[in-house]
């Protein structure tokens, strides 16, 4: 057996449901149920885990907090699978960097487990995105994350670096201030729509009198990155 | 959260070549203080603090518990675009522990976060804009009167216009750091300035007024002048303070805002505003620290003497800004008494606490005083029913002995610490034979 498929597959769920306890062992699987309040660290096998489900059914806020830290920038991504009902597929968007496949639930025993064969078939180094991200004269290295505005180094706190990094990869995009909020900071951020303004002021403080006008308010709908091209 | 932020500044120090980093934190009287660590020991800052030996601080430890641990907070991580070029330097500020991990009570920014963290415990966000004045001044020699560097007035756009060149470089500095700035003007004295900066919650903001007074000072001292903060460095002229605006948040909402009312102001907003009212003469020894503060607050140079509000009144201690097209998220309070001379973190975490103390035990507002009270005599004030802020030093410190709301929000060390220190500085001045008296007296008496 390859470690992909006798490793231990991290469950995290509040509840785990019985259904999908039972499917993890009829297939065969080594797993570790946690609740969302639970550190994973301490727990974490000593070659790491193979793969993760996350259940967001009951608690979408948690959830998504496990995904991102399984996600740290200093080790290898664990491949995750979410689990969403069909009325939190709004969930998914714009977080394609917190998961690599998703199931709706209630789910079929047969699907988790095609799905999961897939997922941990294809393990080993997930394929990165492209290192640097450009906008015009702006330039982000999601690798080292440096920053930098017609050559000139931008000096970004991370919470900056992370809204910059969110509106780069999505521009001509219109983000509510909640959106950005819950996408970029997560839920467990305190401080309401008027953090992401605050933030927004001091990004374009940083990017310039020449660059400021990147990030684009958008009347009471929220911002925009980049400049609009119209074609004839 | 803290982990991937350690990791971001990590490779940020890296990546961008930074040598030195400047651990940074404020002693009790507001003075910024620093001390550097080589970028090898970053990671084991950002892991377990720094030890340093306290005792020397204004307000720290006493000689028996003299170490204590600074723990870098990752978020102000902050490149800084001073020093020689090629040699990055960073700054970043810290919280200040026990050797146990405890808060410090001796750390100014533990005192504002444990105030913002109680405010966020009630669902409020506590947000903060304060407008800066200061003066830019030759260098003069030892005993020598401050000389302007020039003659200008309120908005005016001098010909040769030093001033402006080092307010807009400051402001580009300011900028590049994540400091917005919103308006800069030069103000009515001459070679006096005024900085406003873009709101943003108490602790980024009292963060950034230290840094804010480093960077106009620097940039200064590099032009061959000097910047100071004193509330009044000239005679005859208005002296310069740090007007602050105030607002709290209900997650997006405005909480002073309220559509129904006449002006606009919500019943928290009211009862904050009284409890500002009420407790002003207890904080003013924090907000206006110095024997040099209370020649500010006088009559006749717009800055505020009695304890009232109105709309739009200048001469009173609070003014209700009206919001441009009634914007509900521009509804603030502006607090006019402050000079930028005081601690930031003390002064915001007791205007937020004698608010707060107003909301909680539900004060009623006093009516809006719209006469213009330097116009009024003392027999008509007190038939109005309104007081005075503390006249100097020692008036305020008397006011700050007795108020319980200010022990508490200071916390026993701290209070103590500053009311002796405090005392000491009036002693000094008090001894001291001025050249008013000698021209005064000395021929005819």
């Amino acid at each position: 057996m390859t470690q992909a498929e006798s490793g231990t597959i991290l469950v995290v769920g509040d509840p785990i449901s019985a259904e999908l306890a039972r499917t993890l062992d009829l297939c065969g699987r080594t797993w570790h149920g946690m609740c969302f309040n639970d550190d994973p660290s301490g727990v974490e096998p000593t070659d790491g885990w193979v793969g993760a489900i996350i259940d967001l059914s009951n608690d979408p806020e948690s959830g998504w907090s496990v995904a991102r830290g399984l996600r740290r920038s200093d080790r290898d991504p664990v491949r995750t699978l979410i689990l969403v009902s069909g009325g939190q597929l709004a969930e998914l968007s714009h977080r394609d960097d917190l998961f690599d496949d998703f199931c709706l639930t209630p789910f079929h025993p047969s699907e988790i487990e095609a799905r999961l064969n897939h997922l941990l078939a294809t393990a080993g180094p997930i394929a990165t995105r492209s290192e640097v991200v450009l906008y015009e004269n702006l330039a982000l290295n999601l690798e080292t994350y440096q920053a930098s505005v017609s050559d000139r180094p931008l000096d970004l706190t991370y919470m900056e670096y992370e809204l910059l990094k969110f509106l780069v990869q999505n521009p001509g995009k219109v983000f509510s201030r909640e959106m950005l909020l819950s996408r970029v900071w997560g839920y467990d951020y305190y401080g309401g729509a008027r953090t992401v303004d605050v933030h927004v002021r001091r990004l374009r403080a940083k990017l310039g009198e020449e660059h400021a006008d990147l990030i684009q308010t958008v009347r009471s709908v929220g911002y925009r990155f980049g400049h609009l091209r119209w074609r004839a | 959260m803290r982990e991937q932020q350690c990791d971001y500044v990590l490779k940020t120090a890296s990546e961008r070549g930074v040598r030195m980093v400047r651990l940074w934190f404020t002693d009790v009287l507001g003075n910024l203080k620093s001390f550097a660590i080589s970028h090898n020991e970053l990671e084991n800052a950002l892991n377990d603090g720094m030890t340093f030996d306290g005792s020397s601080i204004d307000g720290f430890s006493r000689i028996q518990e003299s170490d204590v641990l600074a723990i870098p907070d990752p978020d102000t991580f902050q490149i800084l675009p001073l020093g020689d070029k090629g040699a990055a330097e960073a700054r970043v500020f810290c919280d200040i522990h026990h050797l146990d991990g405890t808060p410090f009570t001796g750390d100014p920014r533990q005192v504002l976060r444990r105030h913002v963290e109680a405010a966020r415990n009630e669902g409020l966000t506590f947000y903060v804009a304060p407008d800066i004045e200061f003066f830019y001044f030759n260098t003069p020699q030892t005993g020598e009167r401050p000389i302007p560097l020039d003659n200008g007035g309120y908005f005016d756009l001098t010909t040769r216009d030093v001033t402006g060149d080092l307010r807009k470089q400051t402001i580009r500095t300011l900028e590049q750091i994540g400091i917005p700035v919103e308006y800069s003007f030069h103000e009515d004295s001459p070679s006096q300035q005024e900085i406003d900066l873009r709101h943003d919650d108490a602790l980024t903001m009292a963060d950034s007024v230290m840094t804010f007074r480093l960077i106009v000072r620097e940039v200064a001292a590099a032009h061959g002048v000097y910047a100071t903060f004193m509330p009044k460095p000239l005679e005859g002229v208005q002296g310069s303070g740090m007007h602050t605006h105030l607002s709290l948040f209900a997650g997006d909402d405005n909480a002073f805002y309220d559509e129904d009312d006449a002006y606009n102001l919500s019943p928290l907003a009211k009862s904050f505003m009284a409890g500002l009212l009420h407790h002003a003469a207890e904080i003013t020894a924090i907000t206006n620290p110095t024997v040099n503060s209370y020649k500010r607050l006088v009559p006749g140079f717009e800055a505020p003497v009695h304890l009232s509000w109105a709309r739009n009144n200048r001469s009173g201690l609070i003014r209700v800004p009206i919001a441009k097209r009634g914007n509900p998220l521009a509804t603030r309070l502006e607090y006019r008494s402050p000079d930028p001379s005081c601690n930031p973190y003390l002064a915001f975490s007791l205007m937020l606490a004698a608010g707060l103390k107003g909301v909680r035990e539900g004060y009623e507002l006093p009516v809006e005083a719209d006469a213009n009270l330097f116009e009024l005599d003392d027999n008509a004030l007190t038939k109005l029913g309104i007081g005075q802020l503390p006249q100097s030093l020692a008036e305020a410190l008397r006011a700050m002995e007795q108020s319980e709301l200010v022990r508490e929000a200071l916390g026993e060390h701290i209070f103590e610490w500053f009311l002796r220190n405090k005392r000491r500085e009036w002693m000094d001045y008090k001894t001291h034979v001025s050249q008013f008296e000698i021209d005064r007296y000395l021929g005819t008496l």
